[in-house]
């Protein structure tokens, strides 16, 4: 019953005028950016946060929240029509409903990964619902040793589950926690690294590290590799709705794949792409009807299982940022750091404290979910026209967006002028092969970390033996220390090698 | 030695160099101790494993065979430098002339960063998203940003 209510409560914040309009602008903002590619998530959340000093709190999540599920449905468009994933989390997308476009059943694919996404998002808001409460009193019951576990955790979780090197992974982690050291001791007062510059004692804005490394990192390397040419399925696409075989077909490949997302979406550094790429191998161990067409040739089971996972491990991965204030992948540490900037410490007091934002978040996610069917389906053909904006107008668009985002953070050129060094330093990253998004999470995780390190030790007076004698403290080292361990297992890392070989 | 992958062999230097200078740089706080830990403390023992890491990513990449040697390939120079500098010319121009000058100036220098550059779609371009970005920024979300030239608003 105290379900029903919450979620009553939830709605009720959520069907307000002001919060409906930002929900449609967050989803149709976020198909946009799902559609063009060369523009993730990621970077058009950093540009947005600047702005959001101007909106309460509730209504500037709500529209974040429905940037991050809308590229989910826009990453999917591009991959089905023109072969090329918006975003990481479409990439099997692209392999099975390609080839439906080009038999000339785009229209077919397009609304299986569209009523399939909605489907997963509506299970994964119920499943949002359902165990935020009880995931929250167990976070209450956490003291400073466990914290820190948990973010081990966490930050392991994130890297191991992710693909390419493991080692380069967990540098990439160590080098955010560090940058995120930049900053004034808060127990002592010290500025550290600071270099007498004033700027640098309140800490480098993770909005910079994002903007720079995300927002012109990602220009540069993308101007630097010769430009595509792109075969486009735009005048095909007729004949939306699938036919019952289709419905037979997808309707348990949908299944499977809400139930696979929403559980792949709660681990740390599951989310979206994982879900994805696990639902595909799936769909393709699962017997289909005997004459059904073979996987890689336009089956349409590897688009509606897939497409429902991505959006369902969308969804639950906010379970970990809302109930523990521990940011799963780099979307949700950006969500985390919109919660400091409107004053709201992200934790498990978020739901007692500022329920209509709790509930009311959840619930517009839902009425998001909902929008973007509409808005996908019937206006197909407006996004598809937007595919054909060249890259030329685009880049600068980003540019200016993000350098006024850099200035008017503090009012203060001296954030454009880090802007630009964290520029190279993305480049130099994706020139080396390492990738960002660990970085970011631990940028974010440092300072938490940090505090509750300290804290821990000063509690058990320095006795670090305190993380093992705890036992919710030493199960959670225990598992780290496991993920890693399996990973590095010779079996399971050709596993893993060989599941992200078809990303490439 | 020949270094088998040219990728990770920079990355682990990057690692080494930076954990060592973070370490580094932790020695002039205070290290307190376990019990009280001084805000030293979580830097340097991140600097120290950072390095250790990096370490062994070069140890990888100095051992384990690969097919292509991993090169890095071509430096984007020309995308690099048009970038960076006038990102940087913006943030030096702004305060002084003001958004509706610096930014079709910002739109304008950046488009020659691409390999197709139109004068006339650069010069539409700067158009449209300066006007965008005046209604958006300044009208709508009442953004403080310097919009005119100070010589012009020190005058009035």
């Amino acid at each position: 019953m105290e379900l029903l209510n919450n979620l009553a409560l939830g709605f009720g914040v959520a069907f307000t005028l002001t919060n409906i309009l930002y929900a449609f602008g967050g989803a149709v903002l976020g198909t946009l950016i799902g559609v063009l590619p060369g523009l993730g998530p990621v970077a058009t959340i950093a540009m947005l946060l600047p702005s959001i000093y101007a909106l309460d709190a509730t209504p500037a999540l709500i529209m974040l929240a429905g940037i991050y599920y809308g590229a989910q449905y826009g990453g999917s468009t591009t991959a089905i029509l023109i072969n090329v994933p918006g975003e990481a989390s479409s990439v099997v997308t692209a392999l099975d409903g390609y080839q439906m476009a080009r038999k000339g059943r785009a229209g077919a694919a397009l609304a299986a990964a569209g009523l399939g996404s909605f489907f997963a998002g509506t299970v994964g808001t119920m499943i949002i619902a359902a165990f935020a409460p009880p995931l929250t009193e167990l976070a209450f019951k956490f003291g400073p040793a466990e914290y820190f576990s948990l973010m081990v955790v966490g930050l392991i979780g994130a890297v191991v589950l992710a693909s390419g090197s493991l080692v380069k992974a967990i540098s990439m982690i160590l080098l955010g926690l560090l940058l995120g050291q930049i900053n004034t001791d808060v127990i002592s007062g010290v500025p550290r690294y600071s270099f007498d510059i004033p700027e640098l004692t309140d800490g480098i804005g993770f909005v910079t590290i994002a903007m720079g490394v995300f927002g012109f990192g990602e220009i540069i390397s993308n101007l630097g590799r010769p430009a595509e040419h792109r075969e486009v399925f735009t005048k095909h696409v007729k004949g939306l709705w699938p036919t019952a075989q289709d419905f037979k077909d997808a309707g348990p490949a949908v299944l499977r794949g809400t139930m696979l997302g929403s559980i792949l979406g709660v681990l740390p550094g599951g989310g979206a792409l994982l879900a994805s790429f696990a639902a595909y191998t799936l769909e393709k161990k699962t017997r289909g009807r005997a004459d059904q067409v073979p996987f890689g040739q336009g089956n349409i089971r590897g688009v509606a299982g897939p497409e429902a996972a991505n959006n369902a491990g969308a969804q639950t991965s906010f379970i970990p940022m809302l109930t523990l204030g521990i940011p799963p992948n780099a979307v949700m540490a950006l969500m985390v750091g919109a919660m400091t900037i409107k004053g709201i410490q992200p934790g498990p007091q978020v739901m007692t404290s500022n329920p209509d934002l709790f509930w009311g978040l959840i619930a517009s996610m839902w009425i998001g979910n909902l929008m973007l069917v509409i808005l996908n389906l019937p206006l197909i053909g407006i996004w598809i026209k937007l595919l054909t904006v060249p890259y030329r107008f685009l880049f600068p668009a980003i540019v200016v967006f993000c350098s006024i985002g850099l200035y008017t953070l503090n009012n203060n050129n001296f954030d454009v002028f880090m802007g630009a060094g964290f520029a190279i330093v993305g480049y130099i990253f994706y020139k080396l092969g390492c990738e960002p998004a660990p970085l970011l999470l631990g940028f974010i995780l440092g300072p938490m970390m940090e505090e509750n390190l300290r804290r821990a030790l000063l509690l058990s007076r320095g006795d670090w033996t305190t993380f093992m004698t705890r036992p919710l403290s030493a199960g959670l080292l225990v598992a780290a220390l496991l993920m890693i361990v399996v990973v590095m297992l010779p079996a399971i890392r050709n596993k893993r090698e060989e599941a992200f070989q078809d990303e490439d | 030695m020949k270094i088998k992958s040219q990728k990770d062999f920079w990355s682990g230097l990057m690692f080494i160099v930076t954990g060592v200078a973070f370490a580094w740089g932790a020695l002039s706080y205070s290290f307190g101790n376990s019990a009280r830990p001084g805000p030293a403390y979580f830097p340097f023992g991140l600097g120290i494993l950072l390095a250790v890491l990096g370490a062994a990513v070069l140890f990888g990449a100095l051992t384990i065979e690969t097919d292509d040697g991993d090169p890095i390939g071509k430096w984007a120079w020309k995308p690099l430098f048009i970038i960076v500098l006038s990102l940087i010319g913006f943030g030096v121009v702004l305060p002084k002339l003001g958004l509706l000058i610096s930014l079709p100036l910002l739109v304008f220098v950046v488009s020659t960063a691409g390999d197709e550059f139109h004068w006339k779609d650069a010069l539409l371009n700067a158009a449209i998203l300066t006007g965008l970005s005046y209604v958006v920024f300044v009208k709508g979300l009442s953004l403080t940003l310097p919009v005119w030239p100070t010589f012009m608003t020190a005058a009035s």
